[in-house]
């Protein structure tokens, strides 16, 4: 038992370090500018691993790029600027939110199509099985119905 | 008939479409670099730090900037590909050395031969951030006024030096 306490403690203090070392001590003129740097990373992409955002990448370049986003806010350039300056150098794909432009409409408005045209194939299939269902019985047929049931009312009796 | 053949075509389409999509390389972006201006920087010389090097000194010349670093495994790969370009072709040849020591980057072109012009120390990355760079090794080819006319990332192939890059340097040396 003892050990397992020992183990347990080690592999949580090991945890912890890990994630010390993974924060960066990044200082700033006042708190709006921590508030901007932290939105501006979140928002750029990591485009060594291309599905994390640099703030949430260990990579080499994220840490350049996060580098970067600081001394450009240091200096005073607002948040249109530095996204310009990630765009310049590495395309679009650098930003989480691609812009919307004739390359990227089908990216922004083809999930929207394809909903109306779901939409569209489920109210067609809908309105076709409503007919199919509402039939008239015919007069030979509603009587046969009631002989049925009349037999199986005498039966419960 | 028609019924029960429509979720068949549309299934069709969606495995063209999503086959087209295996065949593409993710890591292969569009360089926003293309047909502009090649940016500039001035960095030491790998092999004389005392002297710079910055991209119009090529003014006039056709030449390829390659990026690369001892520690990368894929530039080991691509860089008898270059050696042989370099043999085989007569091309301005300029490294950009990303991220490295230079100790190290010393070393490793004198074991596995030296095929540029000039190196450039970018111990820090930030011609790098110019660049664009995102995965080494990375190869540019600008033009004779400084236009980048296209860019290679990942390794480059004997196929894509032949194909690819001599061909239009060829063009450009003409323009």
């Amino acid at each position: 038992m003892k050990k397992l306490i020992i183990i347990f403690t080690l592999f949580f203090s090991l945890a912890f370090l890990n994630v010390n070392a993974a924060v960066e001590i990044k200082k700033f003129d006042n708190e709006q500018q921590e508030q901007r740097y932290n939105y501006i990373i979140d928002e750029l992409r990591c485009l060594v691993c291309q599905n994390q955002n640099i703030s949430g990448s260990n990579a080499g370049l994220a840490k350049d790029l996060r580098n970067q986003v600081h001394k450009m806010i240091l200096a005073g350039e607002d948040d249109e600027a530095i996204f310009e300056f990630m765009v310049t150098r590495y395309g679009d794909f650098v930003l989480y939110r691609p812009p919307f432009k004739a390359t990227t409409f089908f990216l922004w408005v083809g999930p929207f199509i394809i909903l109306v045209m779901g939409i569209f194939v489920l109210i067609r299939f809908i309105g076709k099985r409503k007919k199919t269902v509402v039939t008239e019985l015919s007069n030979t047929d509603k009587e046969k119905l009631k002989q049925l049931l009349n037999k199986d009312k005498e039966q419960s009796k | 008939m028609k019924r029960t053949l429509w979720p068949l075509i549309v299934f069709m389409v969606l495995v063209v479409f999503l086959g087209i999509g295996l065949t593409k390389d993710p890591r292969k972006l569009p360089s926003p670099f293309i047909g502009k201006a090649a940016p500039a920087f001035t960095l030491p010389q790998l092999h004389e730090l005392n002297q710079t090097f910055s991209p119009k000194d090529m003014h006039g010349k056709v030449w390829i900037l390659n990026v690369w670093a001892s520690w990368c495994v894929s530039c080991r790969a691509e860089h008898h590909v270059l050696n042989s370009m370099i043999n085989n072709n007569n091309v301005n040849l300029i490294g950009l050395n990303y991220k490295d020591e230079v100790a190290d980057a010393r070393r490793w072109l004198s074991r596995y031969g030296n095929p540029y012009q000039l190196s450039v120390s970018d111990i820090e990355g930030l011609a790098g951030i110019e660049w664009g760079v995102y995965g080494v090794p990375e190869t540019f080819v600008i033009d004779k006024k400084g236009i980048v006319r296209l860019k290679h990332t990942g390794p480059v192939t004997n196929k894509d030096i032949t194909d690819e890059i001599m061909p239009l340097i060829k063009l450009l040396e003409k323009e």
